[in-house]
């Protein structure tokens, strides 16, 4: 039997983790009586626009892109990818005004809203490189339009739009890399911390964290 | 601990009462009303798909925009002749963000010299009529000064005509290049040389789309699908979809003073773009900002039953 403190940097890690998330708390089946209102719903709901717009990209991946120009099926997955892009875009910034009002970065909450932020950006500039690689008249004039605003700043010179090739590679490996580790951190983050309590609010010492409340 | 920071502290959500809460149906639903949603939404209104322009649509469109900008690139007059890096190197230039000339700074890293990227090296690539030849021959031969005496007067010529013929001058072999470079884009010829630069594998655009850009005709398009920059362009796509609506602030400031009749506005707007993503980033140490939601009082609309029964709690106790 492994001891308390042995297993190496695995065993740290492990229970680390445990410490920190513990599956109860990573997925619990309680919430706070609190957490009662329509606006809690843009966060999954940006989750799992994310995942259509994965899930759409992934299809065009496999037929590369040129498919959609020729083919009515690759046409219909290609307006998928666009609709789950802009209602992610959509719930994502219901969901950051929301918690905006909730000013939902207190009680040590303020890495979860950054990297909340860091993914709003993410997205941002994936969405943008993928109006880039459409290969249509769309991203001719934007290229060529962005190339100004880039160039004028000397990011142009390392991150050139005018560069399809390259584009592509953002777009499709490192800034959904990027954004899907930053979603999950962010989601952690929210499991590690709970959900922050109203404004001003002000627990009843009657109310442990044992007891549920009657429904 | 103080007064004041014991009454701002955060209770931990642990010390409220709870209620059940399946996270796993809600995020299944979720999915499945977003995957709906989507597939409905794509049926309904498919997506836009204009065709992208080449040289060869472009000469054969509107052949005089396509001379002008030739003529243009021949003389290092056009847009991307004189833009400075990371293109070449253009005295002035280049934009500046206050003191700071960040462009400057990055340097020249994707050399394009107009005249001999975009006419003179797919004339030489391309079989040569005799009258070429001997074109590029007395353009090689010719001082840098003559050159540009050459294209000066042709574009005056053409800008004269209207889109008709120019009217005769000492032009030296400039016309003749130009109406070879001119076939060579109506056959299509021109965009496999300006695009394969000799190699065969290639997905870099830079130089035809560059050369595109020069001319009025991508221009002119873009703007009847409102895509200009003054049309708030950014934010929108070829026909009637949302776009990109999330651009709108980025694109905002392009249509107000001092931006839009500013020369370093793509810089000076970059700048202050960086600064409130930045602001967005650090909302919660922005003393004043970070306050914002208690004032604006949006949060008793969210947590309503729990303010409402907070209320209904006090007056039972008192």
């Amino acid at each position: 039997m492994m001891s308390e403190a042995g297993g190496g940097w695995t065993g740290a890690v492990r229970r680390r983790a445990e410490r920190a998330l513990p599956p109860a708390k990573l997925l619990p089946d309680t919430q706070p009586a609190y957490m009662a209102s329509w606006i809690y719903v843009f966060g999954v709901l940006t989750v799992a626009a994310l995942i259509v717009v994965l899930v759409t990209g992934g299809v065009l991946a496999l037929k590369g892109p040129a498919w959609w120009h020729v083919s009515g099926t690759g046409k219909y997955v290609n307006s998928l990818h666009l609709w789950s892009v802009e209602l992610f875009m959509f719930f994502m910034v219901v969901h950051l005004w929301g918690k905006f009002f909730m000013a939902a970065w207190r009680g040590r909450r303020a890495l979860t809203w950054i990297t909340g932020a860091v993914c709003f950006f993410t997205s941002i500039g994936t969405a943008f490189t993928g109006y880039l690689v459409q290969q249509n008249f769309d991203s001719q004039w934007i290229a060529g339009q962005a190339k100004d605003g880039l160039n004028s700043v000397g990011i142009g010179a390392f991150f050139n739009v005018l560069d399809f090739g390259q584009m592509l590679m953002w777009h499709i490996v490192l800034l959904p890399f990027v954004l899907s580790l930053l979603a999950v951190w962010h989601i952690l983050l929210v499991r590690l911390r709970g959900i922050v309590p109203p404004i001003d609010a002000v627990p009843d010492p009657a109310d442990g964290p044992t007891r549920e409340a009657a429904q | 601990m103080t007064q004041r920071a014991h009454k701002r502290a955060v209770p931990d959500p642990a010390a409220f009462p709870t209620r059940p809460y399946d996270l796993v149906k809600e995020f299944t639903i979720a999915l499945v009303v977003v995957a709906l949603l989507t597939a409905g939404l794509a049926a309904l209104f498919s997506s836009p798909d204009a065709k992208p322009v080449t040289l060869a649509s472009w000469s054969r469109a509107d052949g005089a925009d396509f001379t002008a900008t030739a003529v243009s690139e021949l003389g290092g007059t056009s847009g991307t002749a004189e833009y400075g890096p990371p293109y070449n190197h253009t005295p002035g230039a280049a934009q500046k963000l206050g003191p700071v000339g960040l462009q400057s700074a990055a340097g020249v890293r994707i050399p394009v010299d107009t005249a001999d990227d975009f006419v003179l090296r797919p004339l030489r690539d391309a079989p040569e009529p005799p009258a070429v030849s001997a074109g590029l021959a007395a353009w090689d031969a010719a001082p840098a000064a003559q050159q540009q005496a050459w294209t000066s007067a042709y574009s005056d010529a053409l800008a004269k005509a209207g889109g008709g013929a120019p009217a005769k001058g000492d032009y030296g072999p400039v016309p003749v290049l130009i109406a070879r470079l001119l076939g060579l884009a109506r056959s299509g010829a021109l965009d496999g040389e300006l695009q394969a630069e000799g190699k065969f594998y290639q997905t870099d655009y830079t130089r035809p789309l560059l050369f595109l850009s020069d001319g009025s005709y991508l221009e002119s398009l873009a703007r009847a699908e409102h895509l200009g920059g003054d049309q708030w362009g950014m934010m929108n796509e070829t026909g009637n979809y949302p776009g990109q609506a999330w651009l709108w602030l980025y694109t905002f400031w392009y249509q107000i003073d001092p931006f839009k009749s500013s020369g370093n506005a793509d810089a000076l707007i970059w700048g202050l773009m960086a600064l409130l993503s930045l602001g967005l980033l650090l909302v919660p140490f922005i003393p004043g900002v970070r306050s914002v939601p208690r004032w604006t009082r949006v949060h008793r609309l969210i947590w309503r039953t729990y303010y409402r029964e907070q209320a209904v709690e006090r007056d039972r106790q008192d």
